[in-house]
């Protein structure tokens, strides 16, 4: 029996299945995300690149806050303060570039980038010198950085230059590849070094399962405070994202994104427990929770319908996930 | 039996690890006094002992996962302490456990990568160990358990350590795969390198050990070559004098119940457990015998309605019963007193509450309940089992044994045929388990039937009238509890057959 089990057939038909059990989910996103597409168009046939365009500039700052938390999932931990991270980095930004040119701004971004990844890497670093729950702990940074935050800047100030603004807002490329798009880029860009590094298989192992990471070597703390720190670096990247779409520094921006990522990340296929998943779930999944309200508008109904939907939408799907799981086992 | 060792290796009067004197304590538990273990170059050296002698406390010691507080190691000649699993594994020492440590969400490759395995190394001695053109990128979940155990050990291998540790590793192998595990460690041997073995079977330690070093109570207690008939030394040296004070207090065996049958399981299959059948009547405490992981969790567990087993059939009263939940067996009288005491009861709640729970739930259905009679009824259960406490007290407040005793009580008060116990003594003082058996005794002589299991083999006979050992999932040996000395049970739970011949 076990030898049966071990001496895996190398069939492409046996191989096309496991890849579709590996894959399955994300693929099932990238499909709901292609069917409301196409709703969409039906319900508004003259949907075009105008539309196209604001979707991914919606979508933006909501796929790197997603992002930020898969990392930190993946890992086995959970972090409530991504959404006030982003308000730190938005403000944080827009205190420093205002009234400066592109160049100066660029540099004020990677400082920016910097200080929040520092902050998450602090997140991790208590979490793990504590010993306190992740949950607890950053309940609490979530407070301490949203004090931050006001304190940097006490109420919403426009001004995010221009041209630091544009990086997002522009077409630069072709009309249906808005420059929002292309900025997702920075994502594979981090994490595809990382994931095929040992430090990345490390935050893998942590989240998958502890005794046996420590058994095989891996260093349970530095993997668990990088993960941290990589979720900080992609919510200060979700707080640059909102500067340059809303062209705003707001201190209270953040709110929203820490609980829709824990959505979009649920959604993506990423579980909850630790250890499975990727990041290219969680983006399509933020575009999805992203074009839900426009579907509304476009059909005439009520915008704010869109929190109910994306309950409902997160208990189906979830619900259907775990109906996969069982009807595998039996 | 086992093939005559290499003669220049034993010849070597240099031991290739000296462990002495390592001592290891949790707060006020002392896992370990003083444990000695020297291992030669080129031989496979058994590690036995009863459960919670301290083997793997030792095993985590030499392998840096845990740090002793004394005693030192020595490796070729060097004293050495291992901060971390990886530091050992430089130095050449690795240990396979019983789980496997492949991490069930990464690729194989994914895995080997992790812990930096050399990987053509790994896929010679996976094809060693029968696995010739397997996948790597398989991921560990999606495999069965001794694949995984195989992967494991090839994995191992693969770092060619100087010292492999063996911690339980055929507990979960069908005996083909164990013969490739017992040839890979020849092998080892042959080259001069060494094993530590560690296993519950005797025959294996036997048929593969050149020497066994014995733990008890975190000592150790001697160091024995089981080939030459060592295996009666071996069981001997781990029983400990302390058995023949046992067997002289258990001076009234009971005699063996007549009563009514009131549980027949027949043919019972759940996971490790293969097809068990017996009966258990009223008036008489059943023992349930078994190393760790025979079948016997599975056991209780279907008898209690925790899990549905997979075939066979559980007649209570002469009829079949299905149990989709435990509140189907406690409504057909059989309940369950678990090892771990906090898994059944509210330890954030008192005392009464805890004991009235069971049977709230029934009388008072959905309405109000009626303190008055739930006092009555509590107060009387309470006084039986000599309950040391203030009722209204928090149950996490207790000791062990108390709260072991609430345990039961909740189910006196609340009434029941069948009392299941499984491990009711863990972790409880000498006293309070005497009174724990005692109360089982009595209950049983007022009519009940008892089910028990015990981890510690010497107190079947205080207790109970029948013994029945599982080996394997299977039931292997059935006798009074007359005849169930320790090292009778520990013969039969080993899987040996029993000494007649001797």
């Amino acid at each position: 029996m076990a030898t049966a089990a071990a001496a895996a057939p190398r069939t492409s038909g046996i191989r096309f299945g496991r890849a579709a059990r590996r894959y399955g989910w994300t693929i099932a996103v990238y499909a709901l995300f292609a069917v409301l597409m196409v709703v969409t168009l039906i319900i508004k046939p003259d949907y075009g690149a105008f539309e196209w365009n604001t979707l991914t500039l919606a979508a933006l700052p909501l796929a790197f806050a997603a992002t930020a938390q898969t990392i930190v999932v993946l890992s086995g931990g959970i972090d409530l303060s991504v959404g006030p991270l982003m308000a730190l980095a938005n403000v944080l930004a827009l205190r420093a570039m205002l009234g400066h040119d592109l160049g100066y701004s660029l540099i004020v971004a990677l400082i920016v980038l910097l200080e929040v990844t520092l902050a998450g890497a602090l997140n991790g670093a208590i979490i793990v010198l504590t010993r306190v729950p992740d949950i607890v702990i950053t309940l609490a940074t979530s407070f301490i950085w949203a004090g931050l935050a006001l304190l940097v800047l006490a109420k919403p100030t426009p001004g995010v230059p221009f041209d630091f603004q544009n990086l997002a807002q522009g077409s630069t490329l072709s009309a249906w590849i808005p420059n929002a798009l292309l900025l997702l880029l920075v994502i594979p860009l981090v994490w595809i070094p990382l994931r095929r590094s040992r430090a990345g298989l490390a935050i893998y192992a942590v989240g998958s399962d502890r005794n046996a990471a420590f058994r095989s070597g891996v260093n349970l703390g530095l993997s668990r405070v990088l993960a941290y720190a990589v979720g900080g670096f992609f919510a200060a990247c979700g707080g640059l994202a909102l500067s340059m779409t809303t062209g705003v520094g707001s201190p209270l921006a953040g709110t929203y994104y820490t609980l829709s990522g824990v959505s979009a990340i649920v959604l993506g296929g990423v579980s909850l427990a630790g250890g499975r998943g990727g990041m290219l779930g969680p983006v399509a999944a933020a575009y999805i929770l992203s074009l839900i309200p426009a579907v509304l508008i476009y059909l005439g109904i009520d915008p704010n319908y869109g929190q109910m939907i994306q309950g409902v939408l997160i208990v189906i799907v979830v619900m259907i996930g775990g109906l996969g799981v069982v009807l595998r086992r039996a | 039996m086992a093939a005559a060792p290499n003669d220049d290796s034993l010849t070597d009067s240099g031991s290739l690890l000296e462990a002495s004197g390592l001592a290891k304590h949790f707060g006020p538990v002392v896992a370990l006094r003083s444990a000695d273990l020297r291992v030669r170059g080129g031989e496979i050296h058994a590690l036995m002992g009863a459960n919670g002698a301290g083997k793997s406390t030792l095993v985590k010691i030499l392998t840096g996962a845990l740090t002793a507080d004394g005693g030192t190691i020595r490796l070729g000649g060097r004293a050495r302490t291992f901060r971390s699993t990886s530091e050992a594994r430089k130095a050449g020492l690795i240990c396979v456990y019983q789980d496997p440590s492949l991490l069930p969400d990464l690729t194989v490759l994914q895995n080997l990568i992790l812990t930096a395995t050399p990987i053509s190394s790994f896929r010679r001695y996976l094809a060693d160990l029968g696995l010739g053109g397997f996948d790597l990128s398989t991921m560990p979940r999606e495999l069965a358990r001794p694949t995984l155990s195989l992967l494991d050990l090839a994995r191992a291998l693969a770092i060619e350590p100087q010292l492999l540790l063996l911690d339980e590793i055929t507990a979960s192998l069908p005996a083909d795969l164990t013969s490739r595990v017992f040839s890979v460690a020849r092998q080892l041997r042959a080259e001069g390198r060494s094993v530590i073995f560690i296993s519950h079977r005797l025959a294996e330690v036997s048929a593969l050990c050149d020497r066994a070093t014995v733990l008890r109570d975190g000592k150790t207690v001697g160091v024995v070559e089981p080939a030459q008939g060592g295996e009666e030394r071996i069981v001997k040296l781990m029983l400990g004098p302390v058995a023949e004070e046992v067997a002289a207090e258990a001076a009234s065996p009971s005699t063996p119940a007549t009563g009514a049958v009131a549980v027949e399981v027949r043919d019972l299959k759940a996971g490790t457990l293969n097809g068990v059948s017996f009966t258990l009547r009223f008036g008489e405490v059943l023992g349930v015998a078994a190393l760790e992981g025979q079948g016997e969790k599975e056991l209780f567990d279907c008898m209690a309605g925790v899990r549905r087993p997979e075939s066979g059939q559980i007649l209570v009263g002469g009829k079949a019963r299905s149990f989709g939940h435990p509140a189907d067996a406690i409504r057909a009288g059989l309940v369950l007193i678990p090892a771990d005491r906090l898994q059944a009861l509210l330890r954030q709640r008192s005392v009464r509450e805890n004991i009235a729970l069971p049977f709230v739930n029934r009388i008072a259905r959905w309405g109000p309940i009626n303190p008055r009679r739930e006092k009555r009824r509590v107060a009387t259960a309470v006084k039986r089992l000599q309950i040391d406490t203030r009722v209204t007290s928090e149950v996490r407040r207790l000791s062990g044994g108390n709260q072991q005793k609430v345990g039961i009580a909740r189910w006196l008060a609340g009434g029941f045929k069948t009392l299941l116990c499984f491990d009711p003594t863990r972790g409880i003082d000498i006293g309070t388990k005497r009174q724990i058996y005692g109360l089982v005794k009595e209950l049983a002589a007022n009519g009940s039937a008892v089910l028990l299991f015990t981890s510690e083999l010497p107190e079947i006979q205080l207790a109970c009238n029948r013994v029945i050992v599982l080996f394997g999932g299977e039931l292997v040996d059935e006798m009074p509890a007359s005849d169930a000395d320790e090292r009778a049970l520990l013969r039969a739970a080993h899987g040996l057959p029993s000494e007649e011949g001797e």
